[in-house]
């Protein structure tokens, strides 16, 4: 008996509840962010519903490595969201050209952001803008504080310092010197390449002579950053050949690891397990006082499913994406994503603080295979992680690498035959 | 005499089998066959004949990766082939002993691993070996042959093999099964006929027991080759679609999967994942037809 009242009242309930949304437009979110799944819930959907009654959010994150599959795949079948969160580049302009994503240059709140921040999400021309920008991420170094302290090493500014403290983590032995893995090689070109080598190749500079073909991949600038590599090796934990990103992650939150070659979108996960207190720096210079470069790469965007029923809603939504507002409550709710927007926001996290300060002292650049290299086959980006896992683990010199990426890229790419 | 009457009820039993089959089988697969046929002009779709299997295999950089798949492939299943069918008829042989006691227990426990799912046997895997977390480094160390430890999966010249290893373990239940029910099946007075002859024990196995599961062993052979070059799960789970080191654990599977969803900055390409598909359906195709036509026919059977 009780059972059949109780199916009643629930049955009741979803009746009365379907009936309360009926007028309500409910914008479903497409995301791979699944880790923001709390975040969006607790604190953006909220935030947004309650300034504009009549529009409800779904946030319906996919897993990182499915989701440009998944997506793809939703939106020739006519089944994906109001709202797609963009990847960087050739994945979303392809979108755009295909008709899927809806133009968003005219967007008032648009406004908001530079050139560069928009560059990710723009034709090649500049001309068309497709996507909201919504954060970037920074590359860097987090270290942990306590282990520097206890073995008295100072934070290193030049490489020749940072491998004197990579030796001097070593002789102690109490941690592993540094975190990383070759087994999701990603970690290796994401974290190693693309973290270190902005200093190398001058940033902005070498990454546009790349795309224009006045420079190459075998050239010293690019070559240099792969022999660094080559030394850490000695620096990895036991096993690194098998370790994994995760087991990266927690060798490092766990205490046992002193340096963690970073992105900055670790900075919230690794707050809340890490026991120690962390610091950062920025990949170490060549010699004393030259020009620091870091990545800061324009890494999420959010766009408009061209064919949503819901577009007017949506662009209310987009509109509020670009506002401060929305940049405030984001940066603090997910230090590690910083706001691409033209204000500059305060962030509460000291250790968030003190990578977007390097946005003062350094110059940004973006990743090097993200605009344009990455189109032909073989693809760029996915040929630098294997290179560079290879490099990390020794069975590939960091000249050969560069020749065959070289090689891979003046096959299909013009201006570098 | 009368004329036969049609007989529609063979039609009309036979109905939602070929309605389903042809729904969810045959139409897709010719669907991707015809799909392998088209190329991509400025987003428009032109027919291209062959010129996309020209590509595969004429262009050094796809045929490279493609014979690489295929070679790797190649020994994943000839690591399946010598090792998890021998023991899965082993494994069956002991089974059917009558003086083995809690048979049930043991048939039970080697089977339970085939219904898991590839994600979790290739997570398990990758925490038993792992060289942090891993019971393995540590077990070895207790036995005093710690030195044998390597990070497996992370090594280009171990990581297949113990791929196709962990896929064994996991899959070892299916061949044992099938030869068990072969086993069980064969007269007890055919036993009881090579008791009275002295064949007994082992050479009974071998004079006996083996040349009527043969048949059996053939089934279970083709589908490992069918199971095994349409692989994919189990290196997806634990390597990634990279499927590093260094491209050493890539199957066509992968490289499928790659080609067709694309990866990270990689578009799809759904014609070149078609062809891949295609050359997959064939490779699989021919083996097929070599079993059929070659082994099958020339497999002694006995009826009893």
């Amino acid at each position: 008996m009780t059972m059949k009242t109780l199916r009643v009242a629930l049955l009741t309930s979803t009746l009365l509840a379907g009936a309360a949304s009926a007028q309500d437009v409910t914008l479903t979110i497409e995301s791979w962010r699944n880790d923001d799944l709390t975040i969006w819930q607790d604190s953006i959907i909220p935030a947004f519903e309650a300034a504009n009654p009549g529009i409800k959010l779904n946030f319906a994150p996919s897993a990182p490595a499915e989701y440009n599959a998944v997506l793809n795949s939703k939106l020739d079948a006519g089944s994906a969201g109001d709202l797609i969160t963009c990847r960087p580049f050739d994945a979303s302009l392809e979108l755009f050209k295909k008709g899927q994503l809806a133009d968003l240059t005219d967007l008032p709140g648009m406004a908001n952001f530079g050139d560069v921040a928009k560059s990710g999400w723009s034709t090649d021309d500049g001309a068309q803008t497709f996507c909201v920008p919504m954060a970037s991420v920074i590359h860097g170094f987090i270290y942990n504080k306590d282990a520097f302290t206890e073995l008295g090493i100072e934070v290193p500014k030049t490489e020749a310092e940072f491998f004197a403290a990579l030796d001097k983590i070593k002789e102690d032995g109490t941690y592993i010197p540094m975190a990383m893995g070759t087994n999701d090689q990603w970690e290796a070109a994401t974290m190693g390449y693309q973290n270190i080598g902005p200093t190398y190749w001058k940033g902005e500079e070498g990454r546009l002579a790349l795309i224009e073909g006045t420079q190459k991949l075998t050239d010293e600038p690019w070559v240099a950053p792969y022999r660094a590599l080559a030394k850490w090796k000695d620096y990895l934990g036991d096993g690194f050949e098998a370790q994994t990103y995760p087991d990266s992650q927690n060798l490092f939150t766990l205490g046992r690891a002193a340096i963690y070659p970073a992105g900055s979108w670790e900075i919230s996960g690794f707050k809340s397990l890490a026991e120690f207190e962390m610091g950062a720096f920025y990949p170490p210079v060549q010699a004393e006082g030259d020009e620091c470069y870091i990545s800061d790469h324009t890494d999420i965007g959010i766009g408009l499913n061209a064919a949503s029923p819901n577009a007017e809603a949506a662009k209310t939504f987009l509109n509020w994406v670009a506002s401060p507002e929305f940049a405030k409550l984001y940066a603090n709710a997910l230090p590690g994503f910083f706001p691409l927007s033209n204000e500059a926001v305060a962030l509460d996290d000291p250790l968030a603080q003190e990578f977007v300060n390097w946005r003062e002292t350094c110059k940004p650049s973006i990743r090097s295979t993200y605009q344009i290299l990455s189109r032909g086959t073989p693809n760029l980006e996915n040929e630098t992680w294997n290179a560079s896992a290879n490099v990390v683990r020794g069975t590939e010199t960091a000249e050969d690498a560069a020749k065959r990426l070289q090689d891979g890229l003046a096959s299909w790419y013009e201006p570098q035959k | 005499m009368a004329r036969k009457a049609v007989r529609w009820h063979i039609a009309v039993f036979l109905a939602p089998a070929v309605l389903i089959y042809t729904a969810i089988m045959i139409i897709p697969l010719f669907a991707t066959l015809n799909l392998s046929l088209f190329t991509l002009v400025d987003r428009a779709r032109v027919f291209a004949g062959l010129d996309n299997f020209r590509t595969l295999f004429g262009d050094p950089r796809w045929s490279e990766t493609f014979w690489n798949a295929l070679g790797n492939n190649a020994w994943f299943f000839l690591v399946h082939m010598l090792v998890q069918n021998p023991i899965g008829v082993l494994l069956a042989a002991l089974l059917s002993s009558p003086r083995l006691r809690m048979a049930a227990f043991y048939r039970t426990a080697i089977f339970v691993p085939t219904i898991l799912s590839f994600v979790i046997v290739g997570f398990v895997w990758k925490l038993i070996l792992s060289p942090i977390w891993g019971i393995a480094p540590g077990m070895l160390d207790m036995v005093g042959l710690k030195s044998l430890f390597t990070p497996w999966l992370g090594k280009q010249e171990y990581a297949l093999t113990t791929l196709a290893l962990i896929s064994v373990w996991q899959f070892v239940g299916i061949p044992m099964m099938l030869i068990y029910a072969a086993l069980l099946s064969i007269p007890d007075e055919v036993l009881e006929a090579a008791e009275m002859d002295g064949v007994t024990g082992m050479s009974q196995f071998w004079k006996i027991k083996l040349p009527l599961i043969l048949p059996s062993i053939g089934i279970i052979s083709i589908l490992t080759f069918v199971g095994n070059f349409n692989a994919f799960d189990l290196i997806y789970v634990a390597q990634g679609a990279l499927a590093g080191p260094d491209f050493a654990t890539d199957i066509l599977g992968t490289f499928l999967y790659r080609t067709f969803f694309g990866f990270q900055l990689q578009l799809g390409d759904p014609h070149m994942g078609a062809t891949i598909a295609t050359a997959m359906f064939g490779i699989i195709l021919v083996g097929v037809c070599i079993y059929l036509f070659l082994i099958q026919t020339r497999l002694r059977r006995y009826q009893f």
